[in-house]
């Protein structure tokens, strides 16, 4: 091949992660026109050498030629995106899960900027090809295993790429589903001529078909050729014996054919596992449909049977984690039952998706299983080595999961189920991504344990070399067991080749598919051909409204599909309108207060009763001596005491100067900062009563009179100064809240790799998620105002159109906020503690509700200019309470405007397009 | 005993997990020195650099000494401005307070014709509002009074009240702020570690991974309480001891041991009531809004940001079962007033109440969804 017909030329690439070396130096021409298979062991580089020449991930060392330029360049990357299409490993994990099969590959169609009629049209015909139509509705998350990968290609292909990178697209996909996988990319191929595939894979029978092979091993390069080229040159039957034998001398020694050693069948064998008419309904859907079944103990069970047929829901019923709807499971001649414990000991559990703790290294996860089983403290570490060493986990015990390929957590997945010796396993495709030789490695261990140590395992698989390795295996479809026997007799029935085909046939009877399904299709595809290529090629404007549409629709679909969020966000803050408004009070009243009078004469009682009778104190029980007045402040029952000192009447009757003594708990500034004042007032008010009774001249007793007029809020009620102080609380708090996970959560489930590798530019990421969060908003805001003039009785004096307008800015600025902390976290717990720690106390504390922002000091004064809260709360003051409107308080939108771009340009350059 | 053994190493899982997450370590960390300390020392006293403007139409020595008067911290240097300039200057919140002295107020208060001065209070700014009016109408009495005795006699009775605070004789805002954002920071951090690490339990399919082992709701829902709990207390405890005491300088009357004992039953209700919050919400996003919205009237309505006495009766009595508000309580009795076990003991009790509600509640209703989280 001439290298100008390579479409991805990699030189000198090394790719490290953390002290791992996961490519090492490597160049490779890969040639264009072509299925390319890319094979190799876990863990040997090959996801990285996709995510790296798709761009998903950012370059560390050398260079990659992707269709003609570096894809290190960010321009060539956005020239060459929609010619890519990537479909990471692992079931759906570019997928939204809420959103339903249609919607998400519209979702891909709009980004790529099709047109409403072509992009139907494709829809169509993917979904129909791929036999996902009748499912058109249903949310992806509720799909199959291999309905999942189906809906991923379909994804994947509706920009009609160039180059279609597909990692392990078939891993935990069922034999059926796998075949028409296969049949569906061969028509891709047949009808888009120059279409290269580049596809990595663990089943190496899939690997003969491919045109051009790239084994791995390590981070380089085993070899490459054709497949017939590869096993020529090994001298090996079968591609897999080849790879065996390309693999190093060291690894090459550990491997073995796998025997299976016959079972012991003499004598009566004790059950294991009793099911007898085992039945789950989830609603109307009947998951698992009245299965029996009896496992020996010792025995080797193996479960197959298409994606979603309910093998998972079986086993979750066999170990308790679902009681069943109808019927009963027995476990070692005991009904399982969740509450029982010491069966629970007995078994061990390896489920589909993994499940272990990706905070916690290997070895953490390992000995923390070992604990909770209660190994003996002092077994733990050799016990620990011991799996390790078996499932040669020894290299990585102290890397975290999520550091890992697939397959070597699968490894470590079984490690943990194994660790406390069960007498029962219950593995859930465990081989699902794991290479031959780990596998064939995994059997022989299983093999040990069923024939030496007599565990009773029960295993699904979709590879159908391991079913046949099994004592008996039973054939599962729709939730129905149509056949139980041993691997051989099944063939021996249906007078089939081998097991696969016995197994396709089973199934295609049984669902009904007899003729080929793609007749259709490719009548479609010819019509497609027809239309004049897609725009999407070639057409990349830097900003595009559809993309960012786009991600305003999914994130809208997705907020209606979780109803309840908007529920909480809408009928919460009323809620809390509701408690804070009549709650939070601003008039300090009713304060206990005691008196020690030590005179107790008609003049110091009358004193203590002029105080009781204001509707700022409430008189509480006389204190008695100083002790009592210690114990009941320090208590806090009382804000304030008054000490009458003896003689109090005489000395004032002499016309001697009198002290009394007040203490105020100091405990509340703010409050004893009111009570001072209050208790001056009323000193002064006693004084000249008294003045007056003694005084009856015509002496003035006081100079001048101070007129106080509250202004804005005449009676000085605290509902008409808090409400429109906690509307823009609420609006800060919960639209930021709303919006901190969007981006977070697509971090952490994996779809942010849509990101990366679509056209789709960091503005219009963040502000397609912003828009539907700042409708939420601004709905939220009409009902906040609605409820404080209808049910409040607050009155709106100035312009409500100015309060809208600056509404929507703030509730913008609020919602970038939210985008703000999700751009730059990467859990979403921190998300919600950061959101909370940005928003609560800034909008409490610095923004002016309570105390001015020109009051503060230091940090707090600076974030409280700065913060867009401080001015939303000047104009929502203004205009409830002032009656203002633009003239006066127009200026206070600039700064509300302001912070839009700044938030927005700060969250674009925190938020990475590519993964590092 | 094999109960107690899970308890501890689920918990040390969680403390390892957490460890992990070091964006949430450095929050965790921030939220318990530089917020407390910005909050403490940003948040001024309750009267503090109060923005006043004067409009003298007297321009009397007596109005210049009034005007005198009014000086930082508790105002700002007074505005000397024309009447018109009142309104605008109001309205757009430049002055919260606007004294007016009228044409020939010093000859009438001489001539003891009593005149009136008049007072604008920008009723809006409430905290400002009401102390900052007895301030001034203090002020300037007493500049009234000074300046008529230098004229001629005034009568007055010889009744002193004298006024002292006792636990804060400054009334320094920075004692109130720093401990008041500390227990803010416990109840926030520890409803949102318990309740945000069980969703995430769910979300990545480790629950289930639990519950196939042989252990119990009971056991799973203890481990996270006491390591969340421990995390919390020790964080909260080291901030009492060294960022309010150490750095800010407030002095602590009581006991801190007795008060890490409260903090502790205060813990065990709102790690509880955390993850009574993970059962109840069906995803993150879901739990970060309910955290809020159970959150905010926790802080605001618990007697630590405005006094529980005059809130109305219904909130009172609701804020009742709120363990915040016994918590804020016990936390002023013991760390302000020294309150020794022997005064704060009713709050202690109703704490263990509170969260043994909850965690009943919690523990419920973690039984009865469990099923549906794997």
């Amino acid at each position: 091949m001439s290298a100008a017909a390579s479409i991805v030329r990699v030189q000198g690439v090394s790719l490290r992660y953390g002290d791992n070396l996961a490519l090492d130096d490597l160049s490779l021409d890969i040639p264009g026109n072509r299925m390319v298979g890319l094979i190799g062991p876990d863990g040997v580089g090959k996801s990285s050498l996709m995510s790296l020449l798709t761009g998903a991930r950012a370059m560390q060392a050398g260079r990659i030629d992707v269709l003609g330029g570096n894809i290190a360049d960010a321009a060539h990357r956005r020239a060459v995106c929609p010619r890519i299409a990537y479909m990471p490993q692992g079931l759906g994990r570019n997928l939204y899960h809420t959103l339903s099969v249609f919607e998400n590959v519209d979702f891909f169609g709009r980004l790529f900027g099709h047109e409403r009629a072509e992009r139907h049209a494709r829809i169509a015909e993917l979904l129909n090809s791929t036999g996902l139509a009748p499912f058109r509705d249903r949310p992806a998350g509720k799909l199959s295993g291999g309905m999942k990968q189906k809906l991923g290609l379909c994804c994947a292909l509706i920009h009609d790429p160039d180059l279609l990178v597909l990692d392990e697209p078939t891993t935990g996909v069922d034999p059926l589903s796998r075949v028409q996988f296969w049949e569906l990319i061969d028509h891709l191929r047949a009808r888009h001529a120059g279409m290269s595939v580049l596809v990595s894979t663990a089943y190496m029978d899939e690997a003969e078909r491919f045109d051009w092979l790239v084994a791995m091993e390590a981070g380089r390069i085993l070899a490459t050729g054709t497949a017939s080229d590869l096993r020529a040159r090994t001298g090996a039957g079968t591609l897999e014996a080849a790879f065996i034998r390309l693999l190093p001398e060291a690894k090459r020694q550990s491997h073995r054919d796998v025997a299976i050693p016959p079972r012991d069948t003499g004598g009566a064998q004790e059950i294991a596992i009793e099911a007898h008419g085992l039945t789950m309904r989830f609603g109307d859907f009947v998951a698992v449909d009245h299965v029996d079944l009896k496992i020996e103990r010792g025995e080797i069970f193996g479960f197959l049977g298409s994606n979603g047929c309910g093998k998972t829901t079986t086993m979750k019923m066999l170990t308790g984690l679902l009681p069943p709807s109808e019927g009963e499971a027995r476990l070692f001649g005991r009904v399982v039952d969740a509450g029982n414990l010491d069966t629970r000991k007995r078994v061990g559990y390896m489920s589909q998706a993994f499940s272990l703790y990706t905070e916690l290294t290997v070895r953490q996860n390992l000995e923390l299983h070992a604990r909770l089983f209660h190994l003996p403290e002092a077994e733990i570490p050799g016990r620990v080595s011991e799996v390790a060493e078996r499932f040669l986990l020894g290299p990585v015990m102290d890397a975290l999961p999520d550091a890992l390929p697939l397959g070597i957590r699968q490894r470590l997945s079984l490690a943990v189920a194994v660790i406390h010796r069960p007498d029962l396993l219950i593995l859930d495709e465990p081989t699902s991504g794991v290479d031959p030789v780990a596998r064939d490695g995994f059997w022989e261990l299983m093999i040990d344990l069923a024939r030496r140590d007599k565990v009773t395992i029960f295993i699904s698989t979709h590879f159908m070399n391991e079913a046949e390795r099994c004592d008996r295996i039973s054939l599962m479809h729709a939730g129905k067991v149509l056949a139980s026997d041993s691997p051989a007799a099944l063939v021996e029935r249906g007078g089939h080749a081998s097991l696969e085909a016995a197994f396709i046939d089973y199934l295609k009877e049984a669902s009904g598919l007899d003729a080929e399904p793609a007749a259709e299709p490719q009548a479609q595809a010819a019509k497609m051909r027809a239309q004049p290529p897609g725009p999407a090629h070639g057409r990349i404007d830097r900003f595009s409204l559809q993309r960012l549409f786009s991600y305003t629709r999914r994130e809208a679909l997705e907020l209606r599909r979780d109803p309840l969020r908007g529920t909480i966000a809408l009928f919460g803050t009323v809620l809390l309108l509701f408690i804070m408004g009549y709650g939070i009070s601003m008039d300090v009243e009713n304060l206990r207060f005691a008196v020690l009078d030590r005179d107790q004469t008609t003049l110091s009682q009358n004193y203590a009763l002029d105080l009781g009778g204001s509707r700022y104190f409430i008189a509480q029980p006389p204190i008695a001596d100083y002790d009592e007045l210690d114990r009941r402040m320090r208590s806090g029952e009382l804000s304030l005491t008054l000490e009458i000192p003896p003689h109090f009447a005489r000395d004032l009757e002499r016309g001697d100067s009198v002290r009394i003594g007040a203490w105020i708990d100091g405990a509340m500034p703010t409050r004893a900062e009111n009570v001072l004042g209050y208790v001056q007032a009323m000193h002064q008010g006693w004084l000249m009563e008294q003045a007056r009774r003694h005084y009856t001249g015509n002496l003035p007793i006081s100079l001048m009179t101070i007129e106080t007029r509250f202004r804005y809020n005449p009676d000085v009620k605290s509902l008409p100064a808090i409400v429109p102080a906690v509307i823009p609380m609420l609006l800060m708090l919960i639209p930021a809240m709303l919006s901190a996970l969007s981006v977070v959560r697509e971090k952490e489930l994996g779809s942010i790799l849509n990101l990366y590798v679509t056209p789709v530019t960091k503005p219009e990421f963040l502000l397609g998620k912003q828009l539907p969060y700042i409708g939420l908003a601004m709905v939220n805001f009409f009902l906040l105002c609605a409820l404080a003039v209808f049910a409040f009785g607050v009155p709106h004096k100035g312009d409500f159109l100015l309060l809208t307008v600056a509404a929507l800015l703030y509730v913008t600025s609020a919602t970038g906020l939210g985008l703000l902390i999700s751009a730059f976290t990467r859990s979403q717990i921190a998300a919600i503690f950061g959101t909370t720690i940005a928003t609560t106390v800034p909008a409490t504390r610095f923004s002016g509700m309570l105390d001015p922002v020109s009051t503060l000091e230091g940090g707090a004064r600076l974030i409280g200019e700065i913060y867009p809260t401080t001015y939303f709360l000047n104009i929502s003051r203004g205009t409830f309470s002032k009656a203002l409107g633009f003239a006066d308080l127009g200026f206070s939108l600039l700064p509300l405007a302001i912070a839009i771009p700044v938030i927005l340009a700060l969250s674009v350059a925190l938020l990475k397009k590519q993964e590092r | 005993m094999r109960a107690l053994l899970n308890i501890f190493h689920l918990g040390i899982k969680e403390l390892r997990s957490l460890g992990r997450d070091k964006l949430m370590l450095a929050l965790i960390g921030f939220s318990f020195t530089g917020q407390v300390y910005m909050t403490a020392t940003g948040v001024p006293e309750s009267l503090h650099k109060a923005p006043i403007a004067i409009v003298d139409e007297d321009r009397s020595p007596l109005s210049s000494r009034i005007a005198n008067a009014f000086y930082p911290p508790h105002f700002l240097t007074p505005a000397m401005i024309e009447q018109y300039a009142t309104d605008p200057g109001m309205d757009t919140g430049l002055y919260t307070f606007v004294l007016d002295i009228p044409p020939d107020f010093q000859r009438d208060v001489l001539a003891g014709r009593q005149p009136t001065i008049q007072l604008n209070v920008d009723a809006t700014r409430m905290s400002q509002a009401f102390i900052g009016s007895s301030y001034i109408q203090n002020i300037v009495n007493g500049e009234v009074t000074t300046f008529v005795e230098g004229h001629r006699a005034v009568a007055t009775l010889p009744v002193e009240l004298e006024v002292r605070a006792r636990f804060n004789p400054n009334l320094s805002s920075v004692w109130f702020g720093s401990v008041m954002e500390v227990i803010n920071s416990i109840t926030m951090l520890s409803i949102i570690l318990t309740g945000a690490a069980l969703i995430r339990e769910r979300e990545h399919g480790t629950i289930e991974h639990l519950l196939a082992m042989p252990l119990t709701p009971f056991e799973i829902m203890m481990a996270k309480v006491w390591a969340m709990g421990l995390v919390v207390a020790v964080v909260a405890t080291a901030s009492l001891v060294f960022v309010v005491q150490g750095v800010l300088d407030v002095p602590i009357e009581g006991s801190i041991g007795l008060f890490v004992a409260g903090m502790t039953l205060h813990l065990f209700a709102t790690t509880s009531m955390g993850i009574f919050m993970g059962t109840v919400a069906r995803s993150m996003p879901q739990m970060g809004l309910l955290m809020i919205i159970v959150l905010l009237p926790l802080q605001m309505l618990s007697g630590g940001t405005t006094p529980r006495e005059s809130m109305p009766e219904l909130v009172q009595n609701l804020m009742l079962a709120a363990p915040t508000t016994h918590f804020v309580a016990l936390a002023q009795a013991i760390l302000y007033r020294g309150a020794g076990f022997g005064i704060v003991w009713p709050e202690f009790l109703a704490l263990l109440a509170i969260g043994g509600v909850f965690f009943v509640l919690a523990l419920g209703r973690f039984r009865k969804t469990i099923g549906s989280m794997a």
